[in-house]
């Protein structure tokens, strides 16, 4: 398998045509209620980019980003990353993309409990097939890059919501992705940890070239950001570069 | 993946929960220890009786006299004594017996100085202590001339020897055996217990016509209790039993349609019975001990249900930072399988030490052997993986999206 990011750079990032989702649900006994979530979405994201994606709750701007995370199946529609056809894949070829290509950043934070800010940075090196101690140390020059290389022997209870973040942030980046996608990423933070958040995305986008997709209902949020996305009742309504 | 990471994940998630996985392993520790303590009683067991008969000589009859008729009037077997010492030489003969032995038994009062002891006296020819592999202990049998003379020599059983000399060596000396001086040729090396529990060497033992005319009597000369037959090998034993019967019938002078006067019975085949007994009790209480292990297992299984229910957002996220279905597998079953052999092992160790208490407090004879610790070992490892792999194959069957919404 060939890794993704040495495709040819002038093709985009990721790119999705007419992708549709329909949730089954069971109806206690009548039979199953279709309920569609995305409708015939189109969106292309180059290398490099910042995009926010806004949007109210339901609107399907968060089915949309579990399906750009390969987290999540679309019904119909097409979706390639880095030219490949993520359909086609395999769920240890998904994990795999997963693993390599995609980091992401959640909400919740979603770190491992009563484990080390360095053993959940580390973690998806263990996946990746990286020796222990060379694990170790990938995983704390990135929590030194995102300031908390003092931290690492903390757990994630011990640390602040800003500092879970920053944990977060640093295992999306321990396997150099090409691609972070962030889902409310400062929802349950405060302003001021909120805008330190955003300074750090925006330095790994400016300064590493790393594309980020942010879901956000935040206006100041994604007025940090370079592209906006705007998504109502699963399809796409607006598409367009945010002012400087 | 890194394999060895992966048991480290699996180490760290059981030592997360000490209580659970302590609580979980009793389950595996007590099966195993049950399985163990009772391999180890049932081939005890096994073993006590294969000693018990081998210690009765090999490839052996016992042809018994008796159950003859007299009118409507039936006696049982051995209470006319219709079988003389001439049958014994005859059968001897016979090209399947090796060698026959005529016996003669009573219990007598036997002095030596201020000691006395009641024992049982058995009048025999010197290949009895061959068909019983007997050996002595000091002293020698009596020979042929001895018999031929029913001169008064005596071999005494370790049990008697002890009661009559203490710590005396009695070869030489002179005991009375019901009142007469009988010279006491030797000592037989301590046999144990036989199979009905009596205790072998309590007895004396004297040339059989010795105990004929001088102290038991007999109804006719040469007549006999009973007498031992050796055949020549274990294949040769039906056929051996066929001429037995057909030789007496003929010495006997009995007609078709008449009832035997003597008795030929298989000691093989009681023998047979009585190991096949003890192999279905050991084989019973290892089916017992395994239900044990095999509740400890479902234990486990439960367990680790409520684990990948409760962990469910972790393994959600293990997912989305690359996991694939395997390495989440593995780490389930892998937790499984540790509790399985740290308990499987901490079961032999309380197995083999209940055993060694068992063998103290209860004087019983117990036998471990390296398979039986094996067998425990490799049952422990199979219940983990089989009641492993469902919990952990659900978990590595969830939706990376729905663990990771799950609250």
């Amino acid at each position: 398998m060939t890794p993704l990011r040495h495709h040819a750079s002038s093709e985009p990032l990721i790119k999705v045509e007419n992708l549709c989702k329909i949730y089954s649900l069971e109806n206690g006994g009548n039979g199953t209620v279709n309920s569609q979530v995305l409708f015939d979405v189109s969106l292309t994201i180059n290398r490099g980019e910042f995009v926010a994606i806004m949007g109210h709750s339901g609107s399907g701007k968060s089915t949309l980003m579990n399906i750009l995370g390969c987290l999540d199946t679309p019904t119909s529609g097409s979706y390639w990353l880095n030219g490949r056809d993520i359909a086609k894949l395999s769920d240890d070829e998904l994990a795999r993309v997963r693993n390599r290509n995609i980091g992401f950043v959640f909400q919740g934070f979603n770190l491992l409990k009563r484990m080390t800010a360095l053993d959940n940075v580390a973690a998806p090196l263990l996946y990746a097939g990286v020796s222990r101690s060379e694990s170790r140390k990938r995983a704390l020059e990135r929590l030194q890059q995102t300031g908390l290389g003092k931290f690492a022997a903390y757990q994630p209870n011990q640390l602040s919501g800003g500092q879970q973040q920053r944990v977060a942030i640093s295992r999306a980046l321990v396997n150099n992705p090409q691609l972070i996608l962030a889902d409310e990423p400062t929802g349950n933070l405060d302003t001021q940890t909120s805008g330190e958040i955003m300074t750090i995305f925006q330095q790994l986008n400016r300064e590493q070239g790393i594309t980020i997709v942010l879901v956000t209902h935040e206006d100041d949020i994604a007025a940090c950001t370079r592209r906006l996305v705007r998504v109502k009742d699963g399809r796409v309504v607006h598409d367009d570069e945010v002012p400087a | 993946m890194n394999f060895f990471a992966i048991i480290g994940e699996a180490l760290r998630a059981l030592r997360l929960n000490r209580l659970r996985t302590g609580l979980t392993m009793l389950g595996m520790i007590i099966g195993v220890a049950a399985v163990v303590l009772m391999l180890a009683i049932g081939q005890g067991a096994q073993t006590t009786v294969n000693q018990a008969i081998a210690s009765m000589g090999s490839n052996l009859f016992i042809v018994l006299p008796g159950a003859t008729s007299s009118g409507a009037l039936r006696s049982g077997s051995g209470s006319v004594q219709t079988l003389t010492i001439s049958d014994a030489q005859a059968i001897a003969g016979l090209p399947s017996i090796k060698t026959t032995v005529p016996l003669i038994t009573g219990t007598a009062q036997l002095n030596y100085g201020a000691n006395n002891w009641s024992t049982v006296v058995t009048g025999v020819t010197p290949d009895y202590f061959e068909v019983r592999d007997w050996a002595m202990e000091s002293g020698e049998i009596f020979s042929d001339a001895n018999l031929r003379a029913a001169a008064r020599v005596a071999i005494l059983g370790s049990t008697t020897a002890k009661n009559l000399f203490g710590e005396e060596d009695p070869t030489g000396k002179i005991v009375r055996i019901k009142n007469s001086p009988f010279q006491v040729a030797g000592v037989l090396v301590a046999k144990g217990q036989s199979l009905d529990g009596r205790d072998q060497d309590d007895s004396v033992f004297v040339p059989v016509t010795t105990g004929q005319r001088q102290i038991f009597g007999t109804q006719f000369p040469g007549s006999i209790q009973f007498m031992m037959v050796q055949a020549r090998s274990a294949e040769v034993m039906e056929e051996a039993e066929i001429e037995i019967n057909r030789l007496l019938l003929q010495r006997h002078r009995i007609a078709e349609g008449m009832e035997n006067d003597f008795t030929v019975r298989n000691l093989a085949a009681l023998a047979a019975v009585a190991t096949g007994a003890a192999k279905v009790m050991s084989l019973m209480l290892g089916a017992i001990a395994s239900v044990s292990l095999l509740v400890g297992g479902i234990g486990i299984m439960n367990i680790m249900l409520v684990s990948v229910t409760e962990r469910t957002r972790e393994i959600g996220i293990r997912m989305a930072i690359g996991a694939n279905r395997r390495a989440i597998l593995t780490q389930f079953l892998l937790e499984a399988l540790v509790i399985c052999i740290l308990g499987g092992l901490a079961g032999i160790a309380i197995g083999i030490g209940g055993a060694w208490a068992v063998s103290r407090a209860a004087d019983m004879v117990v036998v471990i052997t390296f398979g039986m610790v094996a067998l425990a070992f490799a049952f422990a490892s199979a219940v983990g993986i089989f009641f492993g792999f469902y919990p952990a194959k659900k978990a590595a069957a969830l939706k990376p999206v729905e663990a990771l919404r799950y609250e």
